[in-house]
């Protein structure tokens, strides 16, 4: 077990040079230089010259990405943001806590709507609340995030004038982009939870423990839920990962100075810096999600549990 | 299903009757896909929208969704103008009805070419596995490390705003996932005897892929094509929201919603129409989706 949580955490170092190398490349493709960037358009253009040799930008591609991985390798420097000159984590660890709230709570409001609810589906098919809970599912799961997120600050804030519309002023501020990513959260959520579930319905160890007569919950909750559970932990652990870098437009919308919004502004300015550290955290929480998500499964099934101590 | 027998009369006996096989598969999914009362529900609102995309012109000139005109500036719904106008005096249905070209269009190519890029490498990754699937795939998990919308902007950033470097960059952060499932799905058909048997009398790979496995690989990967074309349409929107994807004034539906939201006060309604649009039709493809799985594979049914 220990072998194997080393074993995987080497593992993400060469994900994670693989991200900073496509990032990399991405931005070099990216119109636009840091010289005219930090000094803006008035500047001169031997001024220019002289900051981007400095920073190192007049030389080749290949050069430029081995000394980026040297200086955060060796000196753990990830470089400081062209627009405010400070170092990029000092940023990201502000901005990082608005996001992770977020994502927490809709993560733990979506999977508890959604597991909970896709259960109740498939136990009770074709009933009225499985028909129910479906429609809804479909419906929220079409929903594009950033109109739901339009639609409640229009109803809630703009009619009714119950909740602030934008901002992190106060607690209420988060209420609405919770909502809108919990619904649509739960909404595939419950969608997969449900099938996963009739699938394992109906598997034959689900027949034999009914046959030596398991009441209905005892085979639910133990025989059923924990075999189905598996699938539902992967997709809940990709939205997270996903929350946590992907809530950018929910961000937006509702104006939440996020990491999400840090890193797309950074994007259309051309911060390297910025983009490229962000998104390697970004990666890097998401690797350790997944880890966390396949400890889980060792947890919750032996045989899997097995797999990893050989 | 195969033939062994060498005469050539009796060779064509059996293309005649594989066709016929195939007709008569082609036809019982439709049967039980008919059945399915929501997916024909999905299909009917799509061919409707395909046709308004199709014939957009004939139903409302391309001028009025884009021409301004001052004097009807943010206009509520009325005989003139069914579903208003906006802050430069465009007529919304015109664009909802041309935008409805570029969001399918959007959707329908870029599912297309994430299918042929993810089919080709998932296809590669499951059949010949070892160090190719290795390397596929670990190229792959790179990719998802990055969070697609993120990853989408970058690409779009990099290569200037177009429609064209919009569809790019759907494309690139889309693949890994379709690489994924064509894989796995692909994985589970080379387990079949079949494959074993048309190896033994040495059938080329090619061969093999191409008439064994992609027909039976066929289920889940037209699924998850017409699910991927919701999923697209949505990212589609999004992207163009935050200004990153389709342009003004070319009307697209995401675009559309960020331009109306500085107008949400007085002029709520230019929110209901485009946000309705991007809704029925990625639940209609979904709809259709669910439908088609249901009907490729009566295992899963009751």
């Amino acid at each position: 077990m220990y072998k194997y949580v080393v074993k995987r955490l080497l593992f993400t170092i060469p994900v994670l040079i693989g991200v900073t190398f496509i990032v990399f490349t991405i931005m070099a493709l990216t119109p636009g230089d840091p010289g005219r960037m930090i000094l803006g358009q008035a500047a001169k253009q031997e001024a220019v010259a002289q900051l981007n040799h400095e920073l190192g930008y007049d030389r080749p591609f290949f050069t430029r990405f081995f000394e980026y991985l040297k200086d955060i390798v060796t000196k753990l420097d990830f470089g400081e943001s062209y627009r405010t000159r400070k170092p990029v984590f000092d940023e990201i660890w502000a901005k990082f806590p608005h996001t992770f709230k977020l994502a927490v709570f809709s993560i733990i409001f979506s999977s508890l709507i959604g597991v909970s609810l896709g259960i109740l589906s498939a136990v009770k098919q074709y009933t009225f609340i499985d028909t129910f809970s479906t429609v809804m599912a479909m419906f929220f799961a079409a929903i594009p995030g950033f109109w739901l997120g339009m639609m409640l600050i229009y109803f809630f804030s703009l009619r009714f004038g119950l909740l602030p519309s934008s901002g992190i002023d106060s607690w209420q501020g988060f209420i609405l982009p919770i909502v809108t990513l919990t619904l649509s959260g739960s909404a595939s959520l419950l969608r997969l939870t449900r099938s996963t579930m009739l699938e394992t319905i109906r598997a034959d160890y689900i027949r034999t423990a009914r046959a030596k007569g398991a009441t209905q919950k005892i085979v639910i909750w133990r025989h059923a839920l924990k075999n189905a559970l598996l699938p539902v932990i992967t997709v809940l652990g990709m939205q997270f990962g996903g929350l946590l870098g992907g809530a950018v437009i929910t961000e937006s919308v509702f104006a939440i100075p996020g990491l999400g919004n840090h890193i797309v502004s950074a994007i259309r300015q051309k911060d390297v810096p910025v983009v490229m550290a962000g998104s390697l955290f970004l990666a890097a929480l998401f690797c350790l999600v997944m880890l966390a998500v396949d400890l889980l499964y060792a947890f919750i099934d032996p045989r899997i549990k097995a797999k990893y101590s050989r | 299903m195969m033939s062994n027998m060498p005469t050539a009369a009796a060779s064509a006996n059996t293309k005649k009757r594989k066709k016929s096989k195939k007709n008569s598969q082609v036809k019982e999914i439709w049967r039980r896909l008919k059945k399915n009362r929501s997916a024909m529900v999905g299909l009917v609102v799509l061919i409707i929208f395909a046709l308004a995309a199709i014939f957009a012109d004939f139903i409302v000139p391309y001028e009025k969704a884009i021409e301004q005109n001052g004097q009807i500036r943010l206009q509520p719904p009325s005989a003139d103008h069914w579903f208003g106008t906006d802050h430069f005096g465009r007529d919304t249905f015109a664009r909802i009805i041309h935008g409805s070209r570029i969001s399918l269009s959007i959707g329908f190519i870029s599912v297309f070419l994430s299918l042929i890029v993810g089919g080709l490498l998932g296809a590669a990754a499951g059949y010949y596995g070892g160090s190719i699937d290795n390397i596929i795939m670990r190229i792959m998990d790179v990719f998802m490390c990055i969070p697609a919308i993120l990853l989408a902007l970058a690409i779009v950033a990099a290569l200037g705003t177009s429609m064209q470097n919009l569809l790019i960059a759907i494309i690139i952060s889309n693949v890994p996932s379709f690489t994924r499932l064509i894989r796995s799905v692909i994985l589970t058909v080379v387990e079949n005897d079949f494959i074993e048997a048309a190896r033994s009398y040495g059938a080329k790979d090619m061969r093999i892929i191409l008439k064994y496995i992609l027909p039976n690989a066929m289920g889940p990967i037209i699924v998850q094509a017409t699910m991927g074309i919701a999923g697209m349409i949505l990212s589609a929107a999004g992207l163009s929201y935050l200004g990153m994807g389709v342009q003004p004034p070319d009307p697209e539906w995401g675009a559309m919603l960020s331009e109306a939201k500085d107008f949400m006060r007085t002029a709520p309604y230019l929110l209901y129409f485009p946000g309705f649009s991007i809704l029925i039709s990625a639940l209609c493809f979904n709809l259709l989706g669910d439908g088609l799985r249901d009907a490729l594979d009566p295992k899963l049914r009751d």
